[in-house]
């Protein structure tokens, strides 16, 4: 049983964090956006491992906890914000919310 | 200084330091707790007379310090005497540093000398005398303690004058002067009048302040220290070039036109008249006006170190120009105070001559009789003021010896000294000034001096005649009444000092000049038969404007004379601008007044608001331009800033991975 070469889990991060590049860039409902933030961190999780397998060192697979903790508590502060937005406004459409513009 | 005077210096503190201070804690005490004292004994009229007689006291209390210091001085014997020009008599009473900066410094310290000592007292007495005046005449004012608060500060600062061994000290007296004269020329604030004469008076101060500072700038930086010993030894020893002390000297003589009111500078003081009376007796007679006198003769090796002696005959001729122009205006004048006023221009005009001729006791002695009998005519003219309910113009008054004996006796007393009446003190002072200038030779100067001595009998007699001689005249309502006591005993003590006060330089008994000399040096006059002729000749001079007077305004043929003096005939013209002070307010107001009036209206609304604020409003204007182009950036949609985000990240990263392949390759 051969390994599977860590190119190809980079290569699978590398497109997923793109995915959720341009899943943020292109929708408008701010729940959609959040998860698309949430596939580029995983994305980016991912090639934190692949690259702590590939060193032998465990450096990158405890900067993943670091991550997911951080991307836990974004969660609860973007999704309280944007409960707060929807039961305003009766919609999470992002493009609505710029008041704070010239 | 010489070491004996070191030694002895140190009991001189106990003379020379009361002499300031208590007119100074008085005029504290009175500015804190005034209201307070004033309830005392007040017995419904409102106040008391305790803050009075507290400053009377307070000035009574320094005149017997600086009595108990010339006496003091006296004793000094000569111990040593160190070169020609030694003064054993001066001496300097260190107080406290006051500034330190480098190898400058600048001490508290008190010059005791001949000439601080006389001026000492006769601030001090004729003080004392006006301040115990002001007792009874002040009464019933709203802010009696304050105005004894202001005359006792007065006081102080004009003795913290004549008695510093600093300029820098001498200068904080002479502003305290010019802010006092100002406190009082404005008492009566209410009075448009009034304040503008206050602000007049200290906008032409400020002006000749400016050049007196200039003057002590430059002597800092030539001589390197400020005391007067050392300016003095310095312009002697020629460390000082000629052109240098003639710029110093006619800086320091142009504080002085200021303050002692000569040409250019006199207009503040017909004006000051504004004041209340006793204020006025005191700028005239006592500090004030004398400030220019003495500053002059302290600082004589400046004015003598000037090349050619072209400051002294700056002086000299300002001096004689300044007594000739006063006494013609003072010809014109119906208001008895600026009569009065115009005289006291003059007669330190007088007293400037004296100055430029290098006779700086004749100087100090007319301005010690000047000072006696300047000061009563005021308190006369005061006392009169306070009988005619303030009544002040000369026309609406006549005969006024039948009611008011006292003020009419005492005032003779003072008429018939400033016309140089022998045996009477003017005499003397002004027949040594006129003496010194014949003996100088500067028969110019002496032909001017006589000339002021004619028109200053006439416009005196002219007074005296109108107010006091004649028919009783008075305005309607007013029932003329002497004074109360505490004015009418400083007339009569000024009455007799001006009788008597020729004394104290008359030759061989008792002689100022001598005492005077080794501070201001001594004068020549001529001796003999010339002296006996020039005396006569003044006489006859004075005698001849009282007679002329006598004639215009007491007999009929006068009053007839006057009346056929018809409108448009030259003589007309003369008084119509005579009466106008021959238009040099309006020239100075077009010269000087509205140039500087413009000059600040095109600061205010063109530089001010145009390129100072334009400047300011420019760099936010500047800045509002380049948000309101920036801030397009700004859409407000989150995806548009993550998109920006993006591209800025993938230039960093590529440009990140270009440089790590370039190191590689």
């Amino acid at each position: 049983m051969s390994a599977v070469a860590p190119e190809f889990y980079l290569a699978l991060a590398g497109f997923l964090f793109t995915v959720g590049v341009v899943g943020v860039l292109v929708r408008r409902n701010a729940i959609v956006i959040f998860m698309f933030v949430e596939l580029m961190l995983n994305a980016v999780n991912l090639t934190f491992v692949t690259f702590a397998r590939v060193r032998g060192q465990i450096d990158g697979q405890v900067l993943v906890f670091f991550v997911l903790v951080v991307a836990a508590a974004e969660v609860v502060v973007g999704l309280a914000i944007i409960v707060a937005i929807f039961r305003r406004r009766a919609s999470a459409n992002v493009d609505g919310v710029s008041l704070l513009r010239w | 200084m010489s070491s004996a005077a070191e030694a002895t210096g140190t009991d001189f503190v106990v003379f020379a330091v009361p002499i300031i201070l208590l007119p100074l804690l008085t005029a504290a005490v009175l500015l804190f707790f005034g209201k307070r004292l004033s309830v005392l004994g007040a017995e419904g009229r409102g106040h008391g007379d305790v803050p009075g007689y507290l400053a009377t006291a307070a000035m009574a209390g320094s005149f017997l310090a600086a009595v108990l210091l010339f006496l003091r001085l006296l004793g000094v014997e000569a111990p040593d005497v160190a070169g020609e020009h030694a003064n054993e008599r001066a001496v300097t009473v260190h107080l406290f540093d006051w500034i330190s900066v480098g190898g400058f410094s600048a001490g508290v310290d008190l010059l005791v000398d001949q000439l601080s000592a006389v001026m000492a007292l006769v601030v001090t007495g004729v003080g004392t005398l006006i301040t115990l005046y002001s007792v009874g005449y002040m009464q019933g004012d709203p802010r009696y303690e304050r105005f004894f608060a202001y005359l006792t500060l007065f006081a102080a600062a004009m003795l913290l004058l004549v008695m510093a061994d600093n300029i820098l000290l001498l200068y904080v007296g002479w502003e305290g002067v010019g802010l006092c004269s100002y406190l009082l020329i404005g008492f009566w604030f209410e009075k448009p009048a009034a304040h503008n004469a206050a602000k007049k008076a200290f906008i032409v101060n400020r002006i000749g302040d400016f050049s007196f500072l200039l003057g002590i700038f430059l002597l800092a930086v030539t001589v390197g220290t400020l005391t007067v010993g050392d300016v003095n030894l310095a312009a002697q020893g020629g460390a000082v070039t000629a052109g240098t002390a003639t710029i110093a000297a006619l800086l320091l003589f142009g504080g002085a036109t200021g303050k002692s009111a000569q040409i250019p500078l006199y207009v503040w003081l017909p004006d000051a008249m504004e004041g209340p009376t006793p204020a006025s007796a005191l700028i005239h007679a006592a500090t004030m006006v004398t400030a220019g006198v003495y500053v002059v003769a302290r600082f004589s090796p400046v004015f003598e170190a000037s090349g050619g002696g072209a400051a002294l005959t700056v002086v000299a001729w300002i001096g004689a120009l300044t007594a000739l122009l006063a006494a013609v205006l003072a010809c014109f004048q119906y208001d008895i105070k600026r009569v009065l006023a115009y005289s006291t221009i003059s007669q330190i005009g007088y007293m400037f001559l004296a100055n430029g001729l290098g006779a700086y006791s004749a100087g100090i002695f007319h301005l010690t009789t000047h000072a006696f009998f300047k000061a009563l005519m005021f308190m006369g003219a005061g006392s009169v003021m306070h009988a005619l309910a303030g009544e002040a113009d000369m026309r609406k008054m006549g005969g006024l010896r039948k009611v008011l004996p006292i003020t009419g006796m005492t005032f003779a007393a003072g008429w018939l000294a400033i016309s140089g009446i022998v045996p009477f003190a003017g005499f003397f002072s002004k027949d040594a000034i006129l003496a010194v200038a014949w003996g100088e030779g500067e028969y110019l100067l002496w032909f001017l001096g006589v000339g002021t001595a004619l028109i200053t009998a006439f416009y005196m007699s002219r007074l005296y005649f109108r107010v006091f001689e004649g028919e009783l005249v008075h305005p309607e309502g007013s029932h003329p009444h002497e004074a109360p006591g505490t004015m009418a005993v400083p007339l009569m003590v000024l009455a007799g000092l001006s009788v008597v006060g020729g004394a104290i330089n008359l030759p061989g008994v008792l002689t100022l000049e001598h005492f005077l000399e080794p501070a201001v040096g001594g004068f020549e006059v001529p001796g003999g038969i010339a002296a006996w002729l020039l005396a006569t000749l003044a006489l006859g001079t004075a005698f001849g404007g009282i007679a002329l007077a006598r004639y215009v305004y007491l007999t009929p043929q006068g009053a007839d004379l006057r009346r056929r003096l018809r409108p448009g005939s030259w003589l007309d013209r003369v008084i119509t601008a005579g009466r106008n002070r021959f238009y040099v307010d309006e020239v100075y107001g077009d010269l000087v007044v509205s140039p500087g009036k413009d000059l600040a209206l095109f600061a205010a609304f063109r530089i001010d608001a145009k390129v100072i604020d334009g400047v300011v409003n420019g760099t936010g204007t500047v800045m509002a331009w380049f948000a309101d182009g920036f801030r397009r950036a700004q859409t407000g949609y989150v995806r548009s800033y993550a998109l920006i985000f993006l591209f800025g990240v993938v230039v960093f990263l590529s440009f990140l991975a270009l440089r790590v392949i370039g190191g590689v390759a």
